[in-house]
Order: C-alpha cells, then structure tokens, then sequence
C-alpha cells in the first residue's frame, strides 16, 4: 500500500523535475539570442528616449541641459524640415508599396502558371534584384538618369516633357519617382515571393469549383483566389510597408536629402551624425520608431494579422473558407 | 495542369512575357555592369554600352589607387558579415530548438521579441549606439558592427529557423533512442542531418541582410579600419574633385554583386522557402 503512494508520489516528483528541467533548458538555450536582441535594440531605444529630453551636442557636451519636450516641440513645429519629411516619406511608402504589390502579384501568378521549363529561370531572375544591395541598386539607377552618365534622356527625349539636358535628380518630382522606382526594382521579389507562398495555399478545388459555377479569370482571382490569400498580401504589405518608411540608402545616394527629397532617417541620421545634435536627432529617431510601431500595432489589431503565429495565413484562411 | 500541349500561339506568348521579366529584372544589373568597362569619356556619352571596353575601373580598384581603399572595405565587409551571421545562426538555432523542442513560458514572448526587434528602424537606434561606441572605444571596429548586426541578422534566423524546426519529426529523435542510441548520439544522427539544410538556409539569408547593411556602415565607422563596401561605395572620391568616379564605382558595384548573385543562383530554392516559411508557412 505505502509503497503504492510513494511510487506515485516519487513520479509526481520526476514529472516536475523533468518540467523544471525542461524550462531550465529552454531558457537556457533561447536566453542568449532573447538577451542579444534586447541588448542591442532595448538598451538602445530608452539611451535614444533619454537623450532626447537633454538640449545635447557633442560639440558642447558639457553644456547638456534638461529641456524637457522641448526638442520635440522644436521637431513639431518645423513644417518645411520634420513634416515635409514626413511627407515624403509617407509618400514614397504608400506609392512604392501599392505597385510593388501590383507588380509583384503579377509576377507572382507568372510563376505560379508558367510551363515547367520557364519557371526556374523566371524564378532566378526574379531573384535577382533581391540579391543587389541597395547601394549598388541605387547607383545603378542613378547612373540611368544622372544628367552626365545617363542614356535615359537621349533615349526619351521623344517622350513630352524629357530632353537631353533634364536633370532628374534637381526637381523634387522627378527625383522622388527615380527613388522610387529603384525602390520598387529592389524590393519586388520579396512580395513576390511572399504571394507565390500564399497562391500555393488557395486550394484548387475552390478554383473548379468557381470554374464549374462559370466564373471567368477575372471573376476567379477577385471572388477566389484574393481572398484566400488575404493574410500573405497582408503580411506582405505590412512588412514591405515597415520597411519602405526606413527608406536610406538609395535617398542617400541619390540626392542626400537636396531637391526636397529628404525622409526621416536622413534627417535623423544629419541630426545626430553629420550635426552631432544629440537631442534633437533622438527625438526624430524616437518619433520615427513610435512611428513604426503604430503602423505594426494599427495593421496587426485592424487587418487581424496574426503574426506571433508567424502564420497569418493559416488562421486567415480557416476563417475565410468556414 | 496548364502545360499539358502548348500551341505555338502559347508558346510565344510565354516566350514574350519571359523576355520582359528577364528586362525588368536584369536591366539594371546590366546597365552598371556596362559603367564598369568604360572610359572616363564614354561615362559622359550618354550612351549605354562603352564605345571602347576597358578594363581600367578594376584596375584602379584592385591595383591602383583606389586599391587600399577597396580592397579593406572588402576585407572589412566579408569579415564582419561573416562573423555575425556564424554567431546569428549558431545563437538562432540553439533559440529555435527551445522553440520548437522544448515547452517553457516565455517561448511566444522571445517570437514576438525578435519580430519587434526586426522592424526596428536602424536609425532610431544608431544615434545612441554612436555615442556609447564613441565613449567605450567600439567606434570604427569590427566588433562594433559586428553587434550591432546581430540586430538584423537574429531576428530573421530565428524566425526561419523555427519555422523550419516545427517541421522536424522530432519523434524520430525518441525512436533512435529506444533503439539504443544515447541522447547526444541520436540529436546528432538524427536531428542533425535534418536541421542542416534549414540553418544553411538561414545563413545564408543572414549573410544577405547583412551585406545589404548601409546605415550602420556609414554611422559607425570613420576609416578603413572597419568600414564595409557599402559605406565605402558612397564614400568613394574621384581621382580629381572634378570627375565623378562613376566607372571605378560600377567596378566596385560588380565586384560585391556577382558572388551575391550566383549565391541567389544556385540556393534560389532554399531562399525562396527560408524566406516564405517564416511569414506565410503552411
């Protein structure tokens, strides 16, 4: 009998063990990337919000000065630097976006019903603006449109409105459109992919289904297979969206900011790095990063994009099929 | 299904959409491939292809006098991408396996974490990392991208990596061990061999993003001493402050794209998967 009670009691005791064990490990071997991560970002990040209520410049370090919000204020009220930087900004994402989604569909479904033999090759190539730096990608189309080394203009100059002697990257217009066109170039294949993926998921029996009901291509990709894939077109834009507001390097090269064409990394980045305005370029970084975080909370709670699940899709497309 | 028999019709329409895909795709890969075999003066020509072909740009890069210039930004790139990418995935994959092995709290709030920390703006965290490199003497080193690459290149590796981990049949481990096998023997004739092409796939995911890096390139170096190609393709100057050195920059540009490339080329496959799996997986 008592021998009973203790056996049991003494498996309770392993299972427990074996559970403490088993969080012991765990964290053990996720703790050092969970403590990397927070080192280098959180550390970072609240360094940023404190130095932002400090009036600082490296030039002058000995006069910092508690300001309080007023960096934030000065930031504010700037309306031809921070909000026309905004602006911009928000303006290159929104349209960058919209026809790299376009675009990258297309290229999408192109992969998903090419014959056998193409899609190999389609797929390499389609790669391959993914595997360009953005640097790289950025010179390469600058060098396309600059005023010297350019053959743009003497290929278009039928076109209205470009001649030989337009330079793109002195109007705010033009230059944006070069920037973003590289922007788009560079970035598409990751949509593409990432829809690739969710085409994968629509099922065909759906499609006969709709086929046998008559529905036309149209009817099938509007009524079917779009909304199948829902939530990929939903990670996709988020994260191609998240992305295309921390736009740097091709503004760097391109113009570094001139002919109005200046966003909210450069602008932090010259607070703080070229000016050594510690104060007010932390307060840029941290606005650009409460920025940031609205747009993932905002597309996360309004869209139902499930992304702890790191699916999204799965969750999205039970509920769209019930 | 569709390509059953294809008519001639079909096939040249599949023959035309190929064609421009490859323009689109390729043309501007093309078009600084073609910058980098001209003359100073066929730059200023307008033209797309060089008049006369020259090999000068990678000579003044590789033996010339831009050659200290390059070649360091080269050494630094491959170095301390390399480096970070070793620790990512080696740190990622001990991550991954708690995540997909074992069960303890905190499993959802490590995802979570990593997912936060990847769409961190880079900007908003390179001022402050300037300033405490600058006063802890991390400033312009190697170690000093080297950390903070990890903040690209964790995330990511985690997010494949686990996804990639989940699909393991990890029972397998169990049945290996009731054949006989200690725990280290199965883990390492079992696991081992499935997990491989998984953390490939993210090394090599990890090894782009990091190449790919501009912001703390340009942010947190100052010399040679620790500066990437990246940072050093926008700093590069001329051989007078008159001429653009757009040939020697095209040459530096073909130079870091073409290993990039034929990587895409022949692991195409697993990119495609690491880079899907961990957003929209099945």
């Amino acid at each position: 009998m008592s021998t009973a009670t203790t056996d049991k009691r003494a498996k309770l005791v392993t299972q427990q063990d074996r559970r403490r064990q088993e969080v012991r490990l765990g964290w053990m071997l996720a703790g050092p990337a969970f403590v990397v991560m927070l080192l280098v970002t959180a550390y970072p990040i609240a360094q940023a919000v404190y130095d932002s209520l400090f009036s600082l410049r490296l030039t002058a370090p000995d006069e910092r000065d508690f300001v309080g919000l007023q960096n934030y204020l000065t930031v504010f009220s700037s309306t031809d630097v921070f909000w026309r930087a905004m602006i911009v900004t928000v303006l290159i994402t929104v349209v960058a976006v919209s026809v790299q989604l376009v675009i990258g569909f297309a290229l999408a479904l192109l992969m998903h019903r090419a014959i056998a033999r193409l899609r190999g090759p389609l797929r390499t190539a389609i790669l391959v603006p993914y595997g360009i730096i953005t640097v790289v990608s950025a010179f390469a189309w600058y060098y396309m449109f600059d005023i010297n080394s350019g053959f743009v203009n003497s290929w278009f100059s039928w076109v209205p409105g470009i001649s030989e002697e337009m330079d793109w990257f002195a109007e705010t217009w033009s230059a944006l459109a070069v920037i973003i066109a590289s922007e788009i170039w560079k970035n598409t294949p990751f949509i593409a992919l990432l829809l690739l993926a969710g085409l994968a998921q629509v099922s065909d029996d759906l499609l006969e289904a709709a086929k046998v009901d008559g529905a036309n291509w149209w009817q099938q990709l509007t009524r079917v297979v779009i909304p199948n894939m829902k939530a990929a077109i939903m990670v996709a834009v988020l994260f191609r969206t998240l992305d295309s507001f921390r736009i740097f390097d091709n503004v760097f090269i391109m113009t570094n900011g001139d002919a109005g064409t200046e966003v909210l990394s450069l602008l932090a980045y010259r607070q703080s790095i070229m000016r050594l305005e510690i104060g007010l370029g932390s307060a840029v970084s941290v606005i650009m990063f409460v920025c940031v975080v609205l747009i993932a909370v905002i597309a996360v709670k309004g869209f139902k994009v499930n992304l702890a699940e790191g699916t999204g899709s799965n969750a999205g497309q039970k509920k769209e099929t019930k | 299904m569709i390509n059953t028999r294809l008519t001639p019709k079909q096939k040249g329409i599949w023959a035309l959409i190929a064609v421009v895909v490859f323009i689109y795709a390729l043309f501007p890969v093309v078009a600084i491939f073609a910058n980098s075999f001209k003359t100073p003066a066929d730059v200023g020509a307008g033209t797309f292809w060089p008049q006369n072909w020259t090999w000068q740009n990678y000579e003044m890069i590789f033996v010339g006098q831009a050659q200290t210039l390059f070649l360091s930004a080269l050494r630094n790139s491959i170095g301390i991408t390399l480096i970070s990418t070793v620790i990512a995935v080696v740190l990622a994959t001990l991550c991954a396996y708690a995540i997909a092995r074992l069960d303890f709290p905190g499993k959802r709030f490590i995802l979570f974490t990593s997912l936060a920390v990847s769409i961190f703006p880079v900007i908003s965290v390179v001022t402050p990392l300037f300033n405490l490199w600058r006063s802890i003497g991390l400033y312009d080193t190697w170690l000093g991208l080297i950390i903070p690459y990890l903040s690209l290149t964790l995330p990511i590796s985690i997010w494949t990596l686990s996804a990639f981990f989940k699909q393991i049949p990890w029972e397998l481990e169990q049945a290996a061990s009731i054949d006989g096998a200690t725990q280290w023997q199965a883990f390492r004739l079992v696991i081992v061999p499935l997990a491989a092409p998984g953390v490939f796939t993210a090394a090599i995911i990890a090894f782009f993003i990091a190449w790919n890096d501009f912001v703390y390139g340009i942010s947190l170096t100052s010399t040679e001493a620790a500066r990437p190609v990246p940072a050093a393709l926008a700093f590069f100057t001329g051989s007078s402050q008159f001429e653009q050195p757009t040939g020697a920059i095209s040459a530096a540009a073909i130079v870091v794209t073409i290993p990039v490339v034929i990587l895409v080329i022949l692991f195409q496959r697993q990119i495609v998967s690491g880079l899907t799996q961990g957003a929209v997986k099945d």
